[in-house]
């Protein structure tokens, strides 16, 4: 009864509340780690990854490629049938040009994180960086290819792909 | 399954922070709610709880924590969880516990105290996305509503002006509710000239993080016919979810929410959404959702929804009123909380209750819809009247 409440509850706190200890609060920063298992699909991903190739898996019900690779169709519900090797060039599907980190801390250069449609996917796209562009510059549609950390300092990981650049 | 009326509706202030924990927050919103009905907390048969990531506060177990606020003890408890989603999720949830028989009176809280996280709650979002694939890459969650706009804008041929004009809309709706954290009379202009975060995302196109809570009474049919001359019926509910791979999917339109907005229309016997929904609350955490969620809810077709706005369609006295309450970015963004807020508003305005944000024409049939999770879920409700 929108109109017939005429007090609200809720007592708002400014920073300057705060900062004169008006009222009282108790912190607390946790400190643990966690170790988390690639997994099947994603084990042998960035074994591939290692390797400077990018793979995928098909699934022979839907036909369509799954990126990142896994082990299970879930539209499908099975099992997939095979490991395809894809190309590491691709197209920009959407980007952005982000002043802003994981924790909204203010980036001085910004990155530009996009979604690439990786060639011989049939349009799946996987989270990265483009680099080496004005991001001013960056459309979607732009072809771009993977720039590899060297052979020696891969690690496994999704980013022993550096970012991806416009070509 | 049972007619399910709401009946009652009651929700703090949306702060920046409070000075009020969380339970306390709860308690404010679940007693207004019952006091609007006049009913009591031994009236309620079962409790459900709203309330978006333990990390926003870091207590585990967050909905026993606030149990106690949301007047749950020694009752049937549950709480959904459903990221961003959770709010119009939990009015649903209270919807099946009454439609079901098993219940008489369900109250619905949500409840959200995102202040807790410091230096800022958007670093609790850090172990949402996929620990191997995602997370390496220095993921910001900014970045996936910027990908999910510059998609929308470039697919339609929108510009970053046309959307601007949501936040004006909402920031100036938002300065008749009693509640409102940034309530403003802004300009497309000042939208353009703010801080970029995440191009295009900029600071003025965003909602703020936000404390606060929300609750409302559901029951059954019978109930209802005792308790007010005024029920509010739950005409319909919908949600859907769509795959996390976020690559795999067409950020351009929410797919999922149209799912979730088929199902409720399926169930409320909408055929034409367009002329039967009165008016409406999409979820609009960024003012580009409120557009995209437009879509998605099938209110006009896909891209249309910025000439909409621009002809004046979606203003309070516009054909469609889209977030008259103000939206997340005027009012505020107290997650679960926002949703239950959405769904309050249409009863309100359904009832001819809400004051100096009433619509004219008394409208007889609403919808409101959250959004979130990792930006794939979409939860639908209709009231009507």
């Amino acid at each position: 009864m929108s109109e017939r409440i005429k007090s609200w509850p809720g007592t708002p706190l400014t920073d300057k509340d705060l900062a004169a200890n008006k009222v009282l609060l108790t912190e607390w920063q946790p400190n643990l780690k966690y170790a988390w298992d690639a997994g099947i699909g994603y084990g042998r991903y960035f074994a591939e990854l290692r390797k400077g190739r990018i793979v995928g898996t098909r699934c022979h019900k839907c036909r369509r490629v799954l990126l990142p690779a896994r082990v299970f169709c879930e539209w499908c519900f099975r099992t997939v049938d095979e490991w395809v090797y894809l190309k590491d060039t691709g197209v920009i599907n959407t980007f952005s040009v982000a002043y802003t980190g994981s924790m909204a801390e203010r980036l001085k250069d910004p990155k530009i994180p996009a979604l690439v449609e990786v060639d011989g996917s049939g349009g799946v796209a996987i989270m990265h960086l483009i680099s080496e562009v004005d991001p001013w510059k960056v459309r979607i549609g732009m072809k771009v290819k993977a720039v590899w950390k060297p052979a020696q300092k891969r690690e496994g990981a999704i980013t022993d792909i550096k970012y991806w650049k416009p070509i | 399954m049972r007619k399910v009326a709401v009946v009652g509706a009651g929700m703090t202030k949306f702060m920046r922070r409070a000075q009020e924990t969380g339970k306390e927050l709860a308690w404010q919103a679940a007693k207004m709610a019952l006091d609007s009905c006049e009913l009591t907390v031994k009236d309620v048969d079962c409790v459900v709880m709203g309330t978006a990531p333990d990390a926003f506060d870091m207590v585990h177990m967050k909905a026993e924590y606030l149990s106690d606020g949301a007047g749950a003890w020694r009752k049937p408890y549950v709480r959904g969880f459903l990221g961003g989603g959770t709010g119009v999720f939990t009015a649903n949830q209270a919807w099946y516990h009454v439609a079901s028989g098993m219940f008489d009176v369900c109250l619905a809280v949500a409840e959200e105290k995102m202040s807790s996280c410091l230096p800022h709650p958007q670093g609790a979002f850090v172990t949402c996305w996929d620990q191997f694939t995602e997370s390496p890459l220095g993921t910001s969650l900014l970045w996936f509503f910027a990908w999910e706009m510059n998609r929308y804008m470039t697919v339609h041929g929108i510009t970053e002006r046309d959307i601007a004009a949501v936040s004006v809309k909402n920031k100036k709706n938002a300065l008749d509710h009693p509640c409102a954290q940034l309530a403003a009379n802004i300009t497309v202009d000042d939208v353009m000239k703010s801080e970029i975060m995440a191009w295009p995302v900029k600071r003025l196109d965003v909602s703020p993080t936000s404390d606060g809570a929300a609750a409302l009474v559901f029951v059954s049919e019978d109930v209802a016919k005792r308790i007010t001359d005024k029920p509010v019926w739950v005409e319909g509910v919908g949600w859907c979810l769509d795959t996390m791979y976020i690559g795999q999917r067409d950020l351009y339109y929410p797919k999922y929410v149209e799912y979730a907005a088929r199902m409720a229309y399926d169930m409320a016997g909408i055929k034409e959404p367009r002329k039967e929904i009165h008016i409406a609350e999409p979820y609009d955490p960024f003012d580009y959702k409120e557009l995209h969620h437009m879509e998605g809810l099938l209110l006009c077709g896909k891209g249309e929804a910025p000439r909409m706005l621009a002809d004046g369609v979606t203003q309070r006295t516009g054909d469609l009123p889209v977030c008259p309450s103000g939206g997340l970015l005027g009012v505020g963004n107290a997650i679960a909380a926002s949703g239950v807020m959405k769904v309050a508003e249409i009863f309100w305005q359904l009832r001819g209750e809400a004051g100096k944000r009433q619509v004219p024409g008394k409208p007889r049939k609403g919808v409101a819809q959250a959004w979130g999770d990792e930006m794939q879920v979409g939860t639908v409700i209709v009231l009507g009247v």
